[in-house]
């Protein structure tokens, strides 16, 4: 009985299955299926042989569910049993069973039939569930069979020991199906065991052991692609075990004799290097900075906030080598091999400074002994080549300055391509949906406030998408929000403008101050260029924040534009600071004409002392402090510079104190004698700001790119600034900040953030090249002094250091006619490689459109098959079961048999119905039929001679006719509970 | 088997480290945070099953909307009752490390989303996710109609077969295409 219902419910969750269209196999195990069923209706007599027969198909089943995964106790035993039969061989079992040799060719077709199945197993997954309580039993006589086989088998290996090939070719075809198939890798396994034990090496021939050899590789390949399978570790364990034992027994035995030995050292140095280069990837990830930090805040905000530290980490690490550069190759070399301070006149202090040279104040603005030091462009000497290394240090500043710049082109770029390649294709937009669904979740939230801003905003944006598609989104009055939206732009361009001119005043005003001397002046009026840019930067976000809520953006949008303002307020500062730099300079430089006009009169004055008062006075030593100077611009750069990072620095550290840290603690405490909810209320806690905080950085780098020329110590600075506001920010948003409300995901706007950096890195290396191109260096400080041009070292490089001939060839290769080609033709290089990117995106599309249709075919194919698999169960069910009706009740079978070629006439249409999942109504009558046959009987019996059950039937008929449209769209067990309260 | 939950051995470890796509520190933390859930007298015994409520108190589930089915995928419990031995929580750690693929993550992902586990993802489990992603709270919910219209539409896109639910192999297609399913698909111990 109970196997009867069993089967058929089998057979249930196999068309099921198929109906999927997960495989087309299926069709033949179904009609195998439906056969058995068959039989079992017609030949009630014939149960014992059903029963052989089920139980041959149960324990095919349940052999192969010992491979499931969750099925503990079935692996128990299995493992038992193989323990059993490989000890059994090892003893060479001579007592085992004396198996004739039908039995074992029954058990090889079994065998084989078995791996056909195995195919099937992912797929039968879910039947195997059904025969639970069965198993513990079925499992029990599995094993005794696999014991009787394995002896058997081994039986036979005694029997004709000498005579190979049988064996061979068996194992052979075991070894093909290993490869073809890794579920049924883990049985074959155990038949390879049994068999291969007793096959030696030597008696291999050459294809032999290749087909070995390549087995070997296959498992090899299995263990390497282990972890990458979904599979419970329980069954990894077990195949990794296998297979290593697998490969040890027959590694060995490839190589022969000598070859052996050498075999056997490579396995084993293999093995070795494999165990190293895991121990050296963990060495790696331990290495790698922060990464603990990193994760817990992760874990905390999500991965946008995440994102920024590691952005964050990613600059230190730029920053990092580009102190390399500039640490090794130029401060360094002059710091050691250079004249000593006080040698020459720009190396030493000026009288006039000496005095307060070493106040904090001074030190502070980086003037006194710190703008005479290695600090600065301004102490460099010109000397070609200094030291006992003979040092070229003009040619090493000049290349370090130009290596910075490429290297950081290098890799923001290749950062960019790297994470372009990573997202893809993920611009196209045709997932918008299942993106939003499948993928929206961040599982690092490990934070219930996180959690639920996430919740809200997965909500928001499943709402906002399906607005959009609908288009149904009302614009209440267009014109309001687009003169709003136009009022809204003019106000930023307003601030805009204003604070550029407000720097340029500052600047300029400083300039006066500058000249008036700086002692005469308060230190805000000191420092009020540097001030006045920190407070722009801080303010004015906050008021594009209060300017953009008048523009009614979609806040995805809205996050763009307030990013893109700030990057334009963060330019016009810069460039405005740039603009006045270079005013600044040109002063300088008029400046610098009047000193060296003064300077050779002066000389010229000394000799004219000299030589009046008495020719033969050796000549006077002159203290290189009283030596006068021209202002030297690049120091003076590199000075404003290194002044605004600090003060940025500064700046950006105590609104983090103030702004996050007090707010915290205020409203922490405050709390509770207050009088509105501080919390959750107006002040509230801070949120970390992402994007802010990432252009902060972006613009920060910007400085340095652009003022590390004239100041070597800045990406010194700019390291110590980073490595501090690591652990400060990481701090502060642990301990003060709360998630954000508006979750983003990270790595949507990696790349946006990279974009920008690549265009800060151009806008900031523009000026620092015009600089070093159009302006004459100072004639008297840093290395290139005495040069019209700061270039022309590489000239007198080439010049004196190299052959004349590669001078030549570099001067023809640098003139015009020569490069003008070669820009051309990298042109029509980036035209081509950007049309061939086209075409192949086009090819694509064209392929998914191809893969579309394939797949509707195939779809369609399935189900014809399947349509057809149906019609054959229904043929076959009506011969077989109106068979036991028809001799109780004609009229009732008749009228069944009517409605039976109703549903099959219909049956088409349900296949096409949306959810395939039901199974098809057609099928659930005959299951229904066949599991219930007896009840209807019993009704029928009764009611015969009633005449009032004859309406009541077709009643039901009739029902059920009307009925199947609306079921189609609930599941199968919903319908057959809906025909048993029916009948 | 020789399991054991009380210690790792060397070889049990660079067992581990082969399967999983787990650091050998990770693993040591794993096994650390394992024990914690451990009772005293659980301690000594091998191969423990955590019961899911346990398991559920850890904080890098506790706010996750997926945890209960996170444990029943991961479960290897004849009873189905979600609850994790050792080497459980090392899978499911391995599937959600950075550095598993993209195939074994999105093949848990579908396991995960498949919440009756017929090995395909139909309106049933749409409908269920998306009261998942959606939290508890009745604010956050979404209007029936809402919902229709979300599943009709996520159907339309990533149902490449019409034929009313997402298998496996559309769902993979999916999610390759999306550019932050790996970064998103992680939880750290």
């Amino acid at each position: 009985m109970t196997r009867d219902s069993l089967i058929t419910s089998e057979n249930d969750v196999d068309i099921g299955l198929e109906f999927e269209g997960l495989d087309d196999e299926v069709d033949t195990f179904q009609e195998e299926h439906e056969r058995e069923r068959h039989r079992g209706k017609r030949r009630d007599g014939e149960r014992t042989k059903k029963k052989k027969r089920g139980n041959g198909e149960r324990r095919k089943r349940a052999s192969r569910g010992g491979q499931e995964e969750e099925k503990l106790q079935a692996r128990h035993e299995k493992k038992g049993r193989r323990k059993r039969s490989r000890s059994d061989q090892q003893a060479k079992g001579r007592e085992g069973d004396e198996a004739e040799q039908p039995k074992i060719k029954s058990s090889k077709a079994a065998k084989t039939r078995k791996n056909v199945k195995n195919e099937k197993t992912r797929k039968v997954e879910k039947e195997e569930k059904d025969e639970k309580e069965d198993e513990a039993e079925d499992e029990e006589r599995n094993v005794k069979r696999k014991k009787k086989h394995g002896s058997a088998k081994k039986e036979e290996n005694v029997e004709d020991g000498n005579k190979h090939t049988v064996k061979k070719k068996k194992r052979k075809k075991v070894i093909e199906t290993s490869s073809e198939k890794e579920t049924s890798e883990e049985e074959d396994n155990e038949e390879e065991d049994s068999e291969e034990k007793e096959v030696r090496p030597e008696t291999l021939t050459p294809e032999e052991l290749e087909t070995l050899k390549e087995a070997v590789d296959e498992r090899k390949k299995l263990i390497q692609g282990l972890r990458g399978k979904p599979w419970a570790m329980k069954k990894k364990l077990v195949t990794l075990r296998e297979s290593q034992e697998f490969v040890e027994k027959y590694e060995g035995a490839l190589g022969k004799g000598k070859g052996r030995k050498l075999y056997a050292y490579k396995v084993m140095m293999t093995k070795k290097w494999m165990k190293f280069k895991r121990d050296f990837e963990n060495f790696k990830t331990a290495c790698i900075p922060w990464e603990m930090k990193i994760k817990e805040i992760e874990s905390h905000f999500g991965s946008s906030v995440a994102s920024y530290f590691i952005f964050l980490r990613w600059m230190y690490g730029i920053n990092m080598i580009l102190f390399c550069l500039t640490f090794g190759l130029v401060m360094v070399p002059e710091a050691l091999m250079g004249r000593p301070y006080g040698t020459i006149p720009r190396k030493t202090v000026p009288r006039a400074e000496a005095p307060s040279a070493m106040d904090f104040a001074v030190l502070w603005d980086f003037g006194g002994y710190a703008q005479y030091s290695v600090l600065f462009y301004g102490y460099y000497n010109n000397q070609r080549a200094i030291g006992w290394l003979k040092f070229r240090m003009p040619l090493s500043y000049f290349l370090v300055g130009v290596g910075t710049v490429a290297y950081s082109y290098m890799v923001v770029i290749r950062t960019m391509a790297r994470n372009a390649n990573e997202s893809g294709v993920g611009d196209d937009n045709s997932f918008n949906f299942s993106w939003k669904m499948f993928t929206s979740w961040d599982y690092l939230i490990g934070n219930p406030e996180t959690a639920d801003n996430k919740f809200a905003s997965i909500t928001t944006s499943f709402k906002e998408a399906i607005l959009e598609e609908q288009e149904s989104r009302k614009d209440d009055n267009i014109h309001l929000t687009r003169f709003l939206r136009v009022l809204a732009n003019f106000l930023v361009l307003c601030c805009l403008a204003g604070s550029g001119y407000l720097i340029y005043f500052v600047v300029r005003r400083s300039q006066k101050f500058a000249l008036d001397g700086l002692e005469n002046h308060t230190w805000w009026e000191r420092n009020e260029v540097n001030m006045v840019m920190s407070l722009l930067g801080m303010f004015c976000p906050m008021l594009f924040d209060v300017i953009s809520a008048l523009e009614n953006y979609h806040p995805r949008v809205a996050l763009q534009w307030q990013l893109g303002r700030i990057f334009a307020l963060f330019l016009g500062n810069l460039y405005t600071f740039i603009i006045a730099l270079m005013d600044e300079i040109n002063l300088k430089r008029e400046e610098e004409k009047i000193v060296k006009f003064n300077i050779t009169t002066w000389e010229a004055s000394l000799y004219n002392i000299t030589a009046s008062e008495n020719s033969t006075a050796p000549p006077v030593t002159i203290q290189p402090a009283d030596v006068p100077r021209g202002p030297c611009w690049e120091t003076m750069v590199g000075q404003e510079f290194v002044r605004l990072i600090i003060s940025d620095t500064m700046t950006t550290y105590i609104t983090l104190l103030i702004g996050d840290f007090l707010r915290a603690v205020l409203v922490r405490f405050l709390n509770y004698c207050w009088c509105w909810d501080l919390e959750a209320g107006f002040p509230s806690y801070s949120e970390f700001d992402v994007s802010g905080n990432v252009l902060g950085l972006i613009f920060n780098q910007g400085m340095i790119w652009m003022g590390a020329f004239y100041a070597p110590c800045l990406p010194a600075l700019n390291l110590l600034r980073l490595h501090v506001s690591m652990y400060l920010q990481c701090w502060a948003v642990m301990c003060c900040n709360v998630p954000q409300e508006r979750v983003f995901k990270a790595s949507g706007s990696n790349n946006f953030y990279m974009a920008m950096l690549l265009v800060i890195l151009f806008l900031s290396t523009l000026p620092a090249i015009y600089t070093i191109v159009t302006i004459p260096p100072s004639f008297d400080c840093g290395p290139f002094s005495g040069k019209k041009r700061m270039f022309d070292v590489i000239q007198e490089t080439l010049e004196s250091d190299f052959p004349a001939w590669f001078s030549k060839v570099f001067s023809y290769a640098s003139n015009p006619g020569l490069v003008l080609p070669f820009i051309l033709l990298m042109a029509l290089a980036i035209y081509y490689l950007q049309s061939t990117s086209k075409s192949y995106k086009e090819a694509n599309v064209e392929l998914k459109k191809k893969l579309q249709t394939q797949n509707e075919e195939n779809k369609k194919k399935n189900k014809l098959a399947a349509l057809k698999a149906q019609m054959d169960l229904e043929e076959a069910r009506k011969a077989a079961s109106p068979s036991a009706e028809h001799q109780k009740n004609n009229n009732a079978s008749t009228d069944q048999e009517a409605d039976e070629e109703e549903d099959r006439g219909r049956s088409p249409r349900m296949y096409n119905s949306k959810n395939g999942r039901s199974p098809p109504p057609p099928r659930h009558d005959g299951h229904l039929t066949a599991t219930r046959a007896p009840a209807p009987r019993n009704y029928q019996h009764g009611s015969q001679v009633s005449a009032g059950y004859l309406p009541g039937f077709t009643l039901e008929n009739e029902a059920r006719m009307h009925r199947v449209p609306s079921l189609q769209r609930h599941g199968g067990s919903e319908k057959t509970k809906q025909h048993v309260t029916q009948d | 088997m020789g399991t054991t939950a009380s210690q790792l051995g060397k070889d049990m470890l660079s067992e581990y480290q082969e399967l999983t796509f787990l650091t050998k520190q990770e693993i040591l933390l794993a096994h650390k945070r394992f024990t914690e859930l451990l009772t005293r007298d659980e301690k000594d015994l091998a191969n423990t099953r955590v019961p899911i409520e346990r398991i559920l108190t850890l904080p890098e589930l506790k706010s996750n909307p997926f945890r209960k089915r996170i444990c029943h995928v991961f479960s290897t419990s004849e009873y189905k009752d979600g609850s994790l031995t050792f080497e459980d929580f090392l899978d499911l750690l391995s599937a959600f490390s950075d550095s598993a693929t993209l195939e074994i993550k999105s093949h848990y992902a579908f396991r995960i989303f498949d919440f009756d586990d017929d090995g395909t993802l139909d309106c049933g489990d749409l409908e269920k996710l998306v009261n998942c992603l959606t939290g508890e709270t009745d604010d956050t919910r979404l209007t029936p109609e809402e919902m229709r219209q979300l599943i009709n539409n996520i159907l339309e896109e990533s149902d490449i077969d019409k034929d009313g639910t997402v298998n496996l192999s559309e769902f993979q297609h999916v999610i390759s295409r999306s550019p932050d399913f790996v970064s998103s698909f992680k939880i750290v111990l």
